[in-house]
């Protein structure tokens, strides 16, 4: 153990600790900015600097690891001083439109303004001397160089969590800057739209692209049926903008809000997971006969999930070789919105053209998503509007309701029911388990052989997960899986995604199934959703997503009354040519950079 | 003219294709091609298998791994005090009469471009520039005049 | 103050045999070669000064197969050219240091680091290395010396920066610690030692560290390559014994007129004509890394201050805040000082910036942009405003 003081405190902690989190044992608080709980030191901002006695400078607590001896002093004159110059340094190239800004009120940096520099400006204006971009490009985000600080957080997350690097720090001194290759606008470059970048951005540089406006219009429009979904993760998460503490579920409240809003049908993304894990089960196992029955060379497997916007766009960027892997089953955000048009209109007897089709995702990729030009299976942009968590609960806001008081009620029905398989979809392995649920019962015809239906091996935050499964006592139709071990992966986060797919490519991949979420521990920790985020946090949804699972009645998506009624009215069997039409889709090759 | 792709290669080949053999490439194209464009450093990131934007991120620290459009001949002026002191303003001066382009600028048949330096180590016989990695030194607007026609009758 | 008026030494370009030096070095200990540097009071000749024989020690000290020695030939600093000059008429005697470093600290491994505006060397260089290389070997030393070269980066030329740039990425600083002695490039185990240094080291096994620390002071051992330029009727490179007052210096090499001397370049201090005679040139008084650049009264040091900011504001690596945005604002500041566009008085908040830019940016360059500004804006101010 090291010891040090820190304000006159003495502390012990192991060697390697910084100061910064020496300090945070004693309750101390140092401020910082480029730090961020899920990336690696930077040390860039000097924020946090502090006085280490008998040094010729100051030090960065965030990036100085602990020495025997050590003593620190946090608030001293020197430090106070050096902390508002930086703090009013950044502010100078930093264009401070707080009040008309997405982020008033939620920044990092107004909040260290806040403590460190109020009164009069110190510095001279560096935005207004110098030309800078604001990409609107992108369907998901906005990237706004004026308000950049040069924290290099997106930067950082985009290399070390998500293996991307579409975005990297270009040029130098003054005119250093964030760049995407060469400055290409963010929607013609290697980007996934997944936001996590816009998670992590301490200022208003990086924010999704908001509908909110869009969506109050079809809401006012008395013309429009407007039907909203909410996506598994989002109800676990919600409550983190309206009050309450990380892994409360609000799904009743959530849904008594949105009936407030004013949408005309409130429905549930759950229903189309459900319905993915027929088609997506459904094409595994056909998958697997054709390869391991008929010795199809065409068919691939691994087969891999399709559900991750983001992960989809990686893999047409990264690892094109590898697109017939991937199960051509849309996302359930795109199911629902092709189904909305069609199935739900005619049940409604609404013409298609009037309905609006509004979805509530924990994701920025799901903007991306919507805008595909080949997501208008219905005739129609098959869904219209996507909002982000973060969105919703600015409309909640905004319609003046006191969330915390309202009585929790159901979702519509037709395309409202779910099952606890469907809510695990929010979590990375959730997928993996619900598609197992289901799959070993119709191979088998039994129940999966775990405890309350807790495939425990699948679940957890490790980066690539492995799993087999045995399958013994085949039905009639599917003997030839008899005694078969099938062998699955599950990754989340891009670069751990990255690590599997070098597998795959080099054929050293013994997996029949992979699923893939391309957010750090799946939807739960989706771009999209409150921020901030850490482990810590998302860890905290994780459990919320479980213990969702664990409340419901119906814990098998074949169980779900509402996909079985689609299937007996309208879609016949899973991966049945009404099925191919509206519930899959194909993918394109893209540019390396 | 030298095909782009076959050059990447040939410098992968010589370098190595880890990280570090990352500047000496670029630095490789330049030496051929004057400036990085953008499918040279796509081809780059694809060899070494990094993201072309932090090929693109690399290359713009150094100031002499352009990314934009460069001349056969960069003449580069050193701009910092001792050759600001002695007369760097008439050489420029004479360079963008001799070229007919400004600072920043290629001549149209992109045989010289002209750009200003931070110090390359001739302060006791400035004012100085390179042309390439040619330094030139103890200039005068006249000695400036006779070593551009050198180099125009070179073409 | 001790002060041993102007000499001049030739110690550097001096023609040694270096097979002779590098065989008599092979034969013995690396702790006594190391003891040997210790001894002649060696400090860094790039500027910072750490004792060299202590940098070698620690890195000695760590057991790790795989260490490297760089050289440090990324001579940025405005008003430096002393380095070139070194390889171009010395270069066997900078890999006879590196070879001589290599043993004492265990590294098998030499990197050169040129600064890419001195390509044109290059070719001699590689020439003069191979025949030096075939000479360690007959010796019997395992060393083998490499090239990287720079390509226009001021800051490559601070440790850290050097190495990320070795190693293909961006010249940005790395946090300290961990320092080059235990985690330098590579992450390996690394002694980064100046051009002059090397040099020097093997000058102090040439001819023993007593005769070369009899030379200098107590804080400033041993003699120094100058580079010379500005308003002196003699520019150019000279080798004279540390501990000799700026007066002393401006007795030789001004021209009769001289104002002001920067010493040590963009990032050293300025001393005004009243401070010459008090002033030694040395770690006790201004500490140099060689450019010395001489004013006279014909000049502006309005002009002088802004080149400098202009300089910083362009070749700070941009990645901490007190750096990037402080020189930008510098910059800014004293020209809307000049333009009376905002109160002179402006300068004491400035000053008050570049001293926040000595304690709190991460590396060496942020941290003394304020030498020159502050010295600059004390000794002349009116010119600043006026």
């Amino acid at each position: 153990m090291i010891n040090l003081s820190i304000n006159n405190q003495r502390v012990s902690v192991q060697p390697g600790t910084t100061v910064l989190e020496a300090a945070k044992k004693l309750n101390i608080n140092i401020p910082t900015l480029c730090n961020h709980p899920d990336l690696c030191v930077a040390g860039n901002c000097r924020v946090c600097v502090v006085e280490q006695t008998g040094a010729r400078t100051l030090i960065a607590a965030c990036a100085m690891p602990v020495a025997e001896g050590m003593d620190i002093q946090t608030n001293t004159l020197k430090v106070r001083n050096a902390r508002k110059h930086i703090v009013e340094l950044l502010l100078s190239e930093h264009r401070s439109d707080c009040t008309k800004c997405y982020k008033n009120q939620k920044c990092e940096l107004q909040a260290l303004a806040n403590e460190f520099a109020f009164g009069d400006t110190i510095f001279l204006d560096l935005v207004a001397d110098r030309p800078y971009t604001i990409d609107r490009s992108s369907p998901s985000f906005m990237k706004d160089d004026s308000k950049c600080i040069r924290c290099q957080r997106c930067v950082r997350t985009c290399t070390e969590l998500q293996h991307i690097s579409a975005i990297a720090v270009a040029n130098k001194g003054m005119h250093q800057k964030i760049s995407s290759f060469h400055d290409r606008p963010m929607s013609h470059v290697v980007c996934t739209n997944c936001g996590q970048c816009v998670n992590r951005c301490p200022t208003g540089a990086l924010v999704e692209k908001t509908y909110i406006d869009q969506v109050w219009d079809a809401i006012y429009d008395p013309d429009k049926h407007v039907v909203v979904q909410t996506a598994p993760a989002v109800r676990v998460a919600l409550g983190e903008d309206l009050g309450y503490d990380p892994g409360e579920r609000v799904t009743g409240k959530m849904v008594t809000a949105l009936r407030q809003l004013g949408f005309d049908s409130v429905l549930d993304t759950d229903f189309s997971a459900d319905l993915t894990i027929m088609e997506e089960g459904t094409e595994l196992l056909t998958r697997l006969k054709k390869v391991l029955v008929d010795g199809d060379k065409k068919t691939r497997v691994p087969m891999f999930t399709s559900c991750s916007p983001g992960w989809i766009k990686f893999i047409e960027h990264k690892y094109p070789e590898l697109l017939p892997n991937l199960s051509t089953c849309k996302s359930p955000q795109q199911m629902f919105g092709a189904l909305a048009k069609t199935f739900f209109a005619s049940k409604k007897k609404i013409d298609p053209a009037k309905v609006v089709s509004v979805s509530v995702m924990p994701c920025t990729a799901k903007k991306y998503e919507a805008d595909r030009p080949e997501m208008r299976s219905s005739g129609y942009k098959d869904i219209d509007y996507v909002l982000t968590t973060r969105e919703l609960a600015v409309m909640i806001k905004q319609a003046g309701i006191d969330f915390r008081n309202l009585e929790p009620s159901h979702y519509d029905s037709i395309m409202g029911e779910s099952t606890g398989a469907a809510v695990i979809f929010g979590a990375t392995g959730g997928v993996m388990e619900a598609a197992l649920r289901t799959a070993y019962e119709i191979v088998t015809g039994r129940e999966i052989p775990f405890k309350n239906l807790n495939i425990t091996p699948v679940r957890g935050m490790e980066g690539v997960k492995e799993a087999s499964l045995k399958i013994e006592g085949c039905v009639d139709d599917w003997k030839f899986l008899e005694g078969a071990e099938l062998k699955v992966a599950i990754a989340h986060g891009l670069v751990n995604a990255n690590k599997l797919m070098r597998l795959v490519s080099k054929g050293k991949a013994p997996y029949h199934f992979i699923e893939i979420m391309a957010c750090p521990g799946g939807c739960i920790g989706g771009g999209g959703q409150p921020i901030p985020t850490s482990m810590e946090i998302r860890k905290n949804r994780m459990k919320a997503i479980y213990s969702e699972d664990e409340h419901m009645v119906l814990r098998k998506s074949h169980e779900n009354p509402d996909v079985i009624a689609i299937y007996k009215e309208f879609l016949g069997k899973p991966n049945s040519h009404a099925a191919h039409e509206l519930l899959h889709t194909h993918y394109t090759e893209r540019e390396s950079y | 003219m030298y095909q782009l792709g076959n050059l990447v290669k040939e410098l992968s080949d010589k370098h190595g294709r880890a990280r570090e053999s990352l500047m000496p490439i670029l630095q490789g194209i330049v030496e051929k091609h004057n400036y990085l464009t953008d499918e040279a450093m796509v081809e780059v990131a694809k060899e070494l298998d990094i993201s072309a934007a932090e090929v693109y991120g690399t290359a713009s620290f150094y100031t002499f791994l352009d990314t934009q459009v460069r001349g056969k001949y960069v003449i580069r002026v050193c701009k910092t005090i001792t050759c600001s002191m002695k007369g760097k303003g008439e050489i420029i001066q004479t360079l963008e009469d001799m070229l007919k382009i400004k600072v920043g600028e290629t001549t149209s048949d992109r045989q010289f471009s002209l750009i200003e330096t931070n110090c390359i180590g001739w302060c006791h016989k400035a004012p100085a520039m390179l042309i390439n990695e040619m330094p030139y030194t103890e200039l005068t607007p006249e000695k400036v005049v006779e070593i551009i026609k050198g180099y125009m009758q070179k073409k | 103050m001790e002060n041993k008026g102007l000499n001049k030494v030739d110690l550097i370009f001096e023609k040694i045999d270096p097979k002779e030096v590098l065989t008599k070095a092979y034969k013995i200990s690396p702790d006594a070669i190391i003891q040997q540097i210790l001894d002649s009071g060696l400090k860094g000749r790039g500027g910072a000064g750490f004792p060299t024989g202590l940098k070698w020690k620690y890195t000695a000290a760590v057991k790790e197969p795989d260490k490297y020695v760089v050289c440090n030939a990324d001579e940025g600093e405005p008003g430096t050219f002393k380095d070139r000059e070194i390889l171009d008429r010395v270069a066997y005697k900078v890999y006879g240091g590196m070879v001589i470093a290599g043993k004492a600290i265990g590294a098998k491994k030499g990197i050169v680091y040129l600064r890419g505006e001195y390509r044109f060397l290059l070719p001699q260089l590689m020439k003069e290395l191979d025949s030096f290389h075939k000479m360690i070997k007959q010796i019997g030393y395992d060393f083998n010396i490499s090239y990287c070269m720079g390509s226009g980066a001021y800051i490559c030329g601070e440790e850290s920066a050097l190495f990320e740039s070795i190693e293909g990425g961006r010249g940005e600083p790395r946090n300290k610690p961990p320092y080059p002695t235990t985690s330098g490039v590579f992450n390996k185990p690394t002694s980064i030692n100046n051009v002059e240094t090397l040099v020097t080291a093997m000058m102090i096994l040439t001819h023993g560290p007593e005769s070369y620390s009899q030379l200098g002071t107590k804080d400033s051992r041993g003699s120094k390559v100058f580079s010379i330029s500005g308003d002196t009727p003699t520019p150019g490179i000279f080798e004279l014994e540390l501990g000799m007052s700026v007066q002393e210096f401006v007795n030789e090499f001004g021209d009769g007129d001289t104002k002001a001397v920067q010493v040590g370049g963009a990032s050293g201090f300025c001393v005004p004509r009243k401070k010459f005679g008090n002033t030694i040139i040395g770690f006790e008084g201004v500490p140099t890394g060689g450019s010395m650049k001489l004013f006279n009264s014909s000049r502006s040091m309005y002009n002088v201050l802004h080149n400098y900011l202009d300089f910083f504001a362009e070749e700070s690596c941009g990645q901490c805040t007190p750096c990037r945005v402080g020189c930008q604002q510098l910059l800014k500041g004293v020209e809307k000082v000049k333009k009376g566009e905002v109160k002179s008085t402006y300068l004491n908040e400035l000053m008050k910036l570049a001293d926040t830019m000595k304690v709190a940016s991460k590396c060496g360059l942020g941290q003394s942009v304020g030498n020159a500004f502050r010295t600059i804006v004390e000794n002349f101010r009116e010119e600043i405003i006026y």
